[in-house]
């Protein structure tokens, strides 16, 4: 119980930081409505109805990419993160209240961007709803320990879209073909797979990455 | 070790490309697959060999794995790119085209070349020390975990035109072909374990070398 208190309370600072400082999400909100005309005219007149659910797709990753940079940027040079470490919860409570706190940013950002989505090109279905929620799970789950690994490092901002894009291949892969493909719940299960396989890897394994 | 890679390699070129019989559907061009399909599996386990090297960091804290983890991810990004190639002049011989998002195992390596590029960026990115080493390690990790899912999104995502040659039911070649890819198989993997041996002995030496200057300017 106290592990999810810890988890809860983690979560809770950065919303707080957010509310008092609007910093990521209004940035992000532009980002995916601004993306999303640009690929309006990125798509020539007579494209596919079905190319728009690719872009859409290309919108929601690099949205994340955006809110989740910036997630350990503070944390590392404020060394706010020198004091969670010492604080005496589990090091895996700090990734888990962060992946709740950009989870929460990620899925505000596509409340608005999902209605816009089906404004601008097609009508969103079900399925797609389904997985973007599933790939949300994923795509914060793996992007919280990236995101950790690259601020402390030199080049911080730049590197964590080249670590995290690699493993997001499969994400994109199950979204786009619960989408477009025949079968949706085979790609939702595999969504799910993903989901489960890297939060358990990442779960597991945030301590070293914190640990000085 | 150096020696007998050497000579095992040479036996599995000059089998593949004197004795094993020819392909009745692509020919003579089919002989490469004694090279890529070995120089693929290599990179695999040089790939599996570094993330059990991390593992093994992270369990025991012992430096020294830090080391041999990626020495092992070294040489699974060069076969992983010889991979690349040899497939790629493959694909030009047998269906003219340099470059197929059809063909599985190469559009594997493509994912695993972009990850394994950016291990080394964040590699160089980290101050030297523990702290390098346990981030390199759990990304090594992220890496053995990602070939899986990886296969598994571009099998659900892929219009099947590649080959398959090992099924469920076992090799599906004769056996003067397999008896010769499997002497290509060791001839590559003694090659990478020689190649692995002396990068990891340089390293070391350098590491050595770079203490004793320190202690030298200190003294």
């Amino acid at each position: 119980m106290t592990y999810a208190r810890d988890v809860a309370a983690l979560a809770r600072k950065d919303l707080l930081l957010e509310l008092r400082a609007r910093e990521t999400l209004p940035a992000m909100l532009l980002f995916v409505l601004a993306t999303l005309v640009a690929f309006r005219f990125a798509l020539p007149a007579d494209a596919s109805e079905r190319a728009s659910v690719g872009l859409l797709w290309v919108a929601i990753l690099f949205t994340a990419l955006l809110g989740i940079t910036r997630a350990f940027i503070p944390e590392r040079e404020q060394h706010v993160l020198d004091g969670l470490v010492l604080a005496p919860v589990d090091r895996s409570a700090i990734w888990l209240g962060k992946v709740v706190a950009t989870l929460a940013f990620l899925a505000a950002a596509e409340v608005v961007a999902l209605p816009a989505f089906g404004l601008f090109f097609e009508q969103v279905t079900w399925s797609t709803v389904a997985a973007v929620a599933l790939a949300d799970v994923g795509i914060c789950a793996v992007g919280a320990i990236l995101a950790a690994m690259a601020a402390a490092g030199r080049a911080r901002e730049l590197l964590f879209p080249v670590l995290f894009l690699p493993l997001s291949v499969p994400i994109l892969v199950g979204g786009v073909g619960a989408a477009v493909g025949d079968d949706p719940a085979r790609y939702l299960a595999f969504l799910a797979l993903y989901d489960g396989v890297f939060a358990i890897l990442a779960w597991a394994s945030f301590e070293y990455v914190v640990t000085e | 070790m150096a020696v007998a890679a050497a000579v095992v390699l040479v036996t599995g070129v000059a089998l593949a490309l004197l004795w094993a019989p020819e392909d009745a559907d692509q020919g003579p061009s089919q002989r490469i697959f004694y090279l890529h399909v070995p120089i693929a599996l290599t990179a695999y386990a040089c790939f599996g060999w570094g993330a059990w090297k991390a593992l093994r960091l992270l369990w025991t804290g012992d430096q020294r794995y830090d080391l041999e983890s990626y020495t092992a991810v070294h040489m699974g990004t060069i076969f992983g790119t010889l991979t690349l190639v040899t497939g790629s002049i493959w694909a030009r011989t047998s269906w003219g085209v340099w470059w197929s998002w059809g063909e599985r195992q190469l559009v594997l390596f493509l994912i695993l070349f972009l990850f394994y590029a950016a291990y080394f960026m964040l590699r160089f990115s980290l101050p030297d020390g523990p702290g390098r080493a346990r981030i390199s390690a759990v990304y090594a990790l992220f890496g053995v975990v990602l070939i899986p899912i990886s296969f598994l999104a571009i099998r659900l995502a892929e219009n099947f035109i590649h080959p398959v040659v090992f099924t469920r039911d076992g090799p599906q070649m004769s056996g003067d072909m397999f008896f010769t890819f499997c002497v290509s198989l060791a001839g590559m993997l003694l090659l990478a374990g020689t190649l692995y041996l002396n990068e990891l002995a340089g390293k070391r030496l350098d590491l050595r070398l770079r203490d004793l200057r320190e202690s030298l300017e200190l003294g």
